[in-house]
């Protein structure tokens, strides 16, 4: 699962690591942004990467994250070009069932006219999959190769490199919080800005209890995104930081251990998927919902 | 937890690949299955149409079984009939023939009959005035012997 051997060797074995550096390394992004100076540029260790705060970009699962995203969507593209009705290829077979299964959950979960809410789930659906598989990939491997390019092309020493996107709060959270400005975009356009703004405060007690009624509605819309991103981010990060404690203390009994938790991982990576395709599917729906009697 | 542009470049793409997946890649699949159910239950119903014609079409050939059936027991009773007609006919024109080849036997054995009397008749008469000129020795009238003779004669 893992490259083999302890921490003591770093990817390219030149230099002693030790556990804590080695996790550190694998746990940290490659980042491109504003140093304090005003200059844009890498940043060569984790100190810089802090220094440049909201200015900066991780390129690494950004990279990977629209590589996966861009990907998925040309394939099939590729392949919906290519379909027939009569006699489906082995990858048409694959696609439409896959197709197919996200439109039952959306004809299930969605009550009303929007055709724009299937492609919606199918991208969110597919996405996260891949990019939840990432983190099936050995932690070493892409990575390692990675930081023997970054320093030997490009420098860079002990370069980062994340292949796992949704292991970045910040690729979680950005989903979450598109989908929360679908939810305000879908809640006005169905009810009016008037009626999104009743619903917030008078239910679920009736009109006299509005500032109850607020306490209890304004948390519960942001709690919608909020769970949304940290649910998928908390359960990958926790996924890939087993990974890499194996990786990193168990020597060659790692093998055994990855390969136990990798098979428990494989039942995750397509649930948090499709809890998330779910959750979106569920929020906007509730989006279209109208109290008003 | 540090928040950057990261996550405004994953909201980018993720509208972007919204809009791609429903502009370029929905409507395919879409669009091939809602063709592929059309086209089962297309098949369905022409199968159905199939079986009804083919149901009506054994009707019908029942049916023109029964009839031909009919018209050729019709026709070989006719022809039966016909056949019997014509040999009532052929015996009645037999009976006919028959009848008429007996009548014609029958002159002609008469007038055989009446010849061979008229010829035996002229020999009995010859025979009698030879017999009696020999009983007579003598000459007798002719005259009026033949007349006694040809009276006699008639009397056959």
């Amino acid at each position: 699962m893992a490259e083999l051997g302890s921490a003591g060797l770093d990817a390219h074995g030149v230099a002693e690591q030790t556990v804590q550096e080695y996790i550190q390394h694998h746990l940290s992004f490659l980042t491109y942004g504003k140093h304090p100076d005003g200059d844009w540029g890498i940043a060569h260790t984790v100190e810089e990467a802090a220094e440049m705060g909201f200015w900066s970009i991780h390129v690494d699962t950004l990279g990977w994250s629209v590589f996966i995203g861009a990907a998925f969507l040309l394939l099939f593209r590729y392949i919906g070009k290519r379909a027939t009705v009569d006699t489906p290829s082995g990858m048409q077979n694959f696609i439409e069932t896959i197709f197919e299964f996200v439109d039952d959950q959306v004809k299930e979960g969605f009550n009303y006219d929007n055709h724009r809410i299937g492609p919606l789930a199918l991208t969110i659906f597919v996405w996260i999959l891949l990019m939840n598989t990432m983190d099936l990939v050995p932690v070493d491997w892409i990575t390692g190769l990675a930081s023997y390019i970054g320093e030997h092309v490009f420098g860079l020493e002990h370069m980062p490199f994340k292949i796992v996107p949704t292991t970045d709060v910040n690729i979680t959270m950005g989903m979450s919080l598109s989908v929360f400005a679908l939810i305000i975009y879908y809640s006005i356009k169905m009810k009016g800005i008037g009626g999104f703004l009743a619903e917030l405060a008078f239910q679920p007690f009736g009109k006299w209890m509005l500032p109850f009624n607020l306490i209890i509605e304004i948390p519960t819309l942001f709690a919608k995104p909020i769970s949304l991103g940290l649910r998928l981010f908390g359960n990958l990060y926790a996924g890939e930081l087993l990974f890499l404690l194996m990786a990193a203390l168990l020597g060659i009994f790692q093998l055994p251990a990855h390969f136990a938790w990798a098979v428990f991982h494989i039942l995750v990576v397509p649930l948090q998927a499709f809890v998330f395709m779910m959750l979106t599917i569920v929020y906007l729906n509730a989006a279209h919902e109208s109290h008003a009697h | 937890m540090d928040f950057n542009l990261t996550l405004v470049g994953q909201s980018i793409a993720f509208f972007v690949f919204w809009w791609f997946c429903q502009k370029m890649v929905w409507p395919l699949f879409s669009n091939i299955l809602e063709d592929r159910k059309k086209k089962i239950a297309d098949g369905l119903e022409a199968a159905d149409r199939a079986q009804r014609d083919l149901m009506l079409a054994q009707e019908k050939s029942t049916d023109s079984l029964k009839e031909a059936k009919a018209v050729a027991a019709g026709n070989i009773d006719q022809a039966n009939k016909r056949a019997s007609q014509i040999i009532d006919e052929a015996k009645d024109q037999a009976r006919e023939e028959g009848k008429r080849l007996i009548v014609a036997a029958n002159s002609d054995i008469e007038q055989e009959v009446n010849r061979a009397r008229e010829a035996l008749r002229t020999q009995v008469a010859a025979i009698a005035i030879a017999g009696a000129e020999k009983i007579l020795e003598s000459s007798i009238d002719q005259a009026a012997n033949e007349e006694l003779i040809n009276k006699l004669a008639s009397e056959l």
